[in-house]
This record gives structure tokens, C-alpha cells and sequence, in this order.
């Protein structure tokens, strides 16, 4: 007896037009992922893996992408908030303004940075010279480079959620005596909650794998300014196999901590 | 509802003029314990009226709750409970938690806040269901429990936008008789915006009519139902209505009920006045007879007998005509007034 057979699409096969470019697409993202794993040396994974360098950098990492992520939201949701609800002049000029970072190659925001706040930098200088603290080669360098690549990603999402909740709740709230603030706190973030935590995931992989930025605005000094990407950057220059083992753990990093949160906010995929 | 709505002095109600601009204009008079019913056809402004009065649109002119300009007033500011169309109960939120929301964002603890939707909450027969969320509940008790919260915050206005659209026929008459039963015991004045000729004669004591973002009528129940002034209404309660200029600049009205048309295949003899020609646009099923839509002009409504409707083959596409007895129709001049 034959088993039967998965239900026939009633609207017909999708179109080969389609599928054809589908199956290279998901091809293209997942093949070097694999090639990736089948060259991982898994004997010599865990002596790679007990470095010192290794260490620190995983730490700073996750900790500076953390970080921006939280500098994210508390001053992204505003933003969103803004650009979401509130009518104002020139709210098409801040959304050009929040967008274009994102559209910017990241070499180009950390020379950027440098002359907002590096040492000698318009708002660095003054910055040095009335608390001799500067950002650049510093972990909060990391941060700010961080936060400013990140932020883009972190405002367009959560925005896009804002909208997707509907502003009718709003106006209910309103007319029960709420204030916009109770609002915003009781309904409006509550509903965009799910919207609200991806936005903030997106951010916090876009800090996770920052490069160009933060390499350029503070340099690569291990155990203070080298992070994951940058630390695998240069051992490829003289250890294929050790960068193959670095980039292994970001790729574990990576999708466990995305799986994580997948499982617990978001729901079904 | 006693000991919510009633607990302060009334003096003077509501009176309104306002305007919102390029939807609708309003003049309205309304006594404490008053209920007001709002129709007409879509787009006549009938939301924006109550949005307005709720301060979710911005609106000119005045509108005195009490004696106080509503107008000069912030939404929050507002002693004005608003029953959305789809009731946008808080999804988040659980019954409770949706009724308790207004007495907390005006500043009641949280345990008061509890107490006293509850005590609501089980007043509409819905105690039991305070911990469900919306989505857990059917049309009827999510409508009980936006009712509810309206009235946690002590309004003094209330507003029902549409309350019985999109509910099931039964539950729609079910609610229809509760509340009923609310808003004779609620001391303020309510604003019932309704399609249904039914929640304007059960309901309300005064009927406004609204067409094209302007009042075409107003007064009882009992009176616009008998006299109707807009074809919308003339369709709600049933009965045709043809509307002539007079030499003022008013216009005259005439009605006739459907089972008063005589319908035929040839051009009646007799008055010449009280006749038309016309194509069978629809026929259904009404009660026993068969309810005819005639495309005519004016278009009209006529009921046969379902045999005449076969014996004359009165299918859609059919010629006819129709006449009606001078002693079955009722003349009248433009919107009388009463109150």
C-alpha cells in the first residue's frame, strides 16, 4: 500500500520560477556554515580552544554587545517611540538620520567616530580635557562603535513593531484617564513586546559581529579592545586552523543565544 | 450601577455644538439620565461625533458636560467613558485587569482598583470570568466587560460606539435588555451610536439622526420611526419614503408601508399622482409575504403575497408598476421637531 502522500497544495505547485532561486538562496547561507564545521579539527578543538586570548576577547565580546544592546533600547524604544506616534516636524529627517548608519560601510562610521570622539575629535577633545577620559581604545569605545552600527537596526525593528500594535489601544488607554506614559508602560510596550525583544536580539548579533567600526575607532589591543571578530581577523594571518576554532565558537554563540530567545519570547519561528 | 454613576449632583446634562471639520457638524441637548441614540448610514459622522466628545479627534465649538467645556479638556481629563466598536479590550490584560485600568491611571491604589472592578464585573454576571483574557471570552462577555471598564472610571458621559456589532443575533438581544436595564439606573447622560432601528426604539429616549455630517432629524423614538426624514431611516424601520421640495425651503415627506403597494403589469387606472413604473430589482422572503425592491424612481419597497409574486412572475428584471391608496400614505413637513 502506498503511504499517502502529504496533501497536494490546492492552488498548485509552486511555481519552478521560484523554488529554483529559493533552493540556491538557502544553499548559499547554509553551505559555508557546513564547509565551516566539517573543517573544524574536533581533536585539536579543545587545546585551541583554552587560550588566553580566546578568553578575553569571547568576555569583551558578549559583554560589550550586551551592553550596546541595552544603550540600544533605552535609547532606541524612545526614538521608535517618536518616529511610531508622535506627528513632529522633521520626523522624516530623524528617520533618515537613524537610518543612514545602517547603510554606511563600518570603516567609514569609525573614521566618523574618530573625529566626533577620539582624542583630539570635535566632542572627544573638550571630553579629555574636562575629565581625561576618551573613548577610543577603551572597552566604552567598543561600546559607543558598538551602539552606533547597532542602533539603526535596533529603532527601524522596534518601530515596526510599535506600528504593527495598534494605535487604537492608545486612544482606549486615553480615554480611561492614562496618561501617555501609563500608556506607553501598560499598553503600548506590552503589546509590542515580542517585536520589541527581536529588535533587540537583531542588535545585539549586529554588535556581536562588528568589525570594521570598532576595529577602526579603537584598535585591537587584546584583553581590552579585542573582540571575537577581530581577534579571529588576525589569527587567520598566521593560524588557519586556530581562526577556524574561533570562528566555530561565535558560530555556537551566535545561534544558541538567537535559539534561546527564540524558544522563550518569540514563539514559534 | 447605583453607587457609580449617581453619587454626584446633576444640574444640567450635556449640550452640544461642535464641529469636526469636513465630517460633522452637532447640536444636541441632553438631559442627565438622558439616552441619546445616534444614527445613520456610513460616513454620516456618526464615530466622529463620539470620538469627538471623547477628545480622540479634535473638534470646534463646545460641548458642556455639566456645565464644563469638554472641549478645553485633554481625552484623560474627560469624565467620558467610551465602549469601542470591537470593544479593544487590552489583549495583554485580563478582564479584571482591563476593567481595574482607568481606576488606576486616575490614581486608585491597586487593591481599590480590584475591588471595584470586580464588584462590576459581577454586577454584569461576569465575576466568574475575571481572570480570562479577552481572547478568552465569547462576543457577549468581552462587550459586558468593555461596558464594565467604561463605567470603572465614573463617567459621567457614556458613549457606545456600535455596542452590538458583530455579535451573534441572540447575544445581540440578550445585551440589549441588560443594558437596558444598566442605563436606566445610570445617572448620566448616554450617547448610543447604533445601524440598529431596534437599539434606537428599545434603548433610547431621543434619536438623532445623522446624513452627510449634518443632523437631519431628531426627536422620539416613536417619532422619527413614524416620520422619518432620511432614507436610511425610512430603509431601518421598514417603509418607503419620498421626499419633494416644498415652495419653502423645506421639503415634504410621504410614507407608505410595503403591504400598501399594489403591484401590477400593466399602468393602473385611477390617481395619477400615487404611481410608478419600475424594474423588479430583488425579491426575498419577509415574514409571509415577499418583499419586492423596486428600481423606480424613487426606489421603493413592496410586499406581495408569494402567489402574486409567482402568479406575475415578479423575478428580477421584471417591468412593473405601482400604485399606492391616497388613504395609506402619510404626508408630513420638513423635521418636525419634538423633544
Amino acid at each position: 500500500m502506498r503511504r499517502v502522500a502529504r496533501r497536494a497544495d490546492p492552488l498548485g505547485r509552486p511555481p519552478l520560477l521560484l523554488l529554483a532561486p529559493a533552493v540556491l538562496a538557502v544553499f548559499l547561507l547554509a553551505f559555508p556554515l557546513v564547509a565551516l564545521l566539517a573543517a573544524v579539527d574536533w581533536r585539536a578543538l579543545p587545546g585551541q580552544l583554552n587560550s588566553a586570548p580566546l578568553r578575553s576577547a569571547l568576555w569583551l565580546s558578549l559583554t560589550t554587545s550586551t551592553a550596546a544592546m541595552l544603550a540600544c533600547l533605552v535609547l532606541g524604544l524612545p526614538v521608535a517611540w517618536l518616529l511610531a506616534r508622535v506627528d513632529f516636524r522633521g520626523r522624516t529627517l530623524v528617520r533618515v538620520l537613524v537610518t543612514v548608519p545602517m547603510v554606511l560601510p563600518p570603516v567609514v562610521a569609525g573614521v566618523a567616530l574618530r573625529t566626533a570622539f577620539g582624542r583630539t575629535g570635535l566632542l572627544g577633545a573638550p571630553l579629555l580635557a574636562a575629565t581625561g577620559f576618551a573613548f577610543p581604545f577603551t572597552a566604552w569605545g567598543v561600546v559607543l562603535a558598538h551602539v552606533f552600527v547597532s542602533m539603526p537596526f535596533v529603532v527601524l525593528a522596534i518601530e515596526g513593531a510599535l506600528r504593527s500594535a495598534d494605535p487604537e489601544f492608545d486612544a482606549a488607554a486615553a480615554s480611561l484617564g492614562a496618561s501617555r506614559w501609563t500608556t506607553f508602560r501598560r499598553v503600548t510596550i506590552p503589546l509590542a513586546l515580542p517585536g520589541i525583544v527581536a529588535g533587540m536580539v537583531l542588535g545585539w548579533a549586529r554588535s556581536l559581529g562588528e568589525f570594521g567600526a570598532t576595529i577602526t575607532f579603537n584598535g585591537n589591543y587584546p584583553g581590552r579592545t579585542q573582540t571575537m571578530p577581530t581577534l579571529i581577523y588576525v589569527t587567520r594571518q598566521s593560524d588557519q586552523d586556530a581562526a577556524l576554532a574561533l570562528s566555530f565558537v561565535m558560530l555556537v554563540v551566535s545561534v544558541s543565544v538567537l535559539l534561546l530567545l527564540r524558544d522563550r519570547w518569540l514563539g514559534t519561528p | 450601577m447605583v453607587g457609580y454613576a449617581v453619587t454626584r449632583p446633576w444640574t444640567t446634562g450635556l449640550q452640544v455644538d461642535l464641529v469636526v471639520p469636513e465630517r460633522v457638524r452637532v447640536e444636541l441637548d441632553a438631559e442627565p439620565g438622558a439616552v441619546v441614540a445616534v444614527i445613520g448610514p456610513n460616513g454620516a459622522g456618526k464615530s466622529s461625533f463620539v470620538r469627538a466628545l471623547a477628545g480622540l479627534v479634535p473638534a470646534g465649538g463646545t460641548a458642556l458636560l455639566d456645565g464644563v467645556d469638554l472641549l478645553t479638556l485633554s481625552a484623560r481629563d474627560r469624565e467620558v467613558g467610551l465602549v469601542f466598536q470591537g470593544q479593544l479590550l487590552f489583549p495583554h490584560l485580563s478582564a479584571l485587569d482591563n476593567v481595574a485600568f482607568g481606576p488606576r491611571s486616575r490614581g486608585r491604589s491597586r487593591r481599590d482598583a480590584d475591588l471595584q472592578a470586580q464588584e462590576l464585573l459581577d454586577l454584569f454576571g461576569i465575576g466568574h470570568l475575571s481572570h480570562r483574557r479577552p481572547r478568552e471570552l465569547s462576543g457577549g462577555q468581552a462587550q459586558r466587560v468593555a461596558i464594565a471598564r467604561a463605567l470603572a472610571t465614573e463617567p459621567r458621559l457614556l458613549l457606545h460606539d456600535e455596542p452590538f456589532a458583530g455579535l451573534d443575533v441572540t447575544v445581540a438581544m440578550a445585551l440589549r435588555i441588560e443594558l437596558a436595564q444598566h442605563l436606566a439606573s445610570f445617572g448620566g447622560v448616554t450617547i448610543l451610536v447604533t445601524h440598529e432601528a431596534i437599539d434606537a426604539l428599545t434603548l433610547a429616549d431621543q434619536v438623532l439622526v445623522l446624513d452627510e455630517g449634518r443632523v437631519a432629524q431628531r426627536g422620539t423614538p416613536q417619532h422619527v420611526a413614524a416620520q422619518p426624514a432620511t432614507d436610511h431611516v425610512a430603509r431601518l424601520v421598514g417603509v418607503n419614503l419620498i421626499r419633494e421640495p416644498d415652495q419653502s425651503d423645506g421639503d415634504r415627506f410621504t410614507t407608505f408601508l410595503p403591504r400598501d403597494v399594489t403591484v401590477s403589469l400593466r399602468r393602473p387606472e385611477g390617481s395619477a399622482r400615487l404611481q410608478w413604473q419600475g424594474t423588479v430589482a430583488s425579491a426575498q422572503q419577509h415574514g409571509d409575504a415577499v418583499r419586492l425592491l423596486i428600481n423606480s424612481e424613487p426606489p421603493l419597497l413592496a410586499d406581495v403575497t408569494p402567489q402574486a409574486a409567482s402568479e406575475l412572475g415578479l423575478s428580477p428584471g421584471r417591468e412593473v408598476w405601482l400604485s399606492v391608496k391616497a388613504t395609506a400614505v402619510s404626508r408630513y413637513g420638513t423635521v418636525a421637531v419634538d423633544r
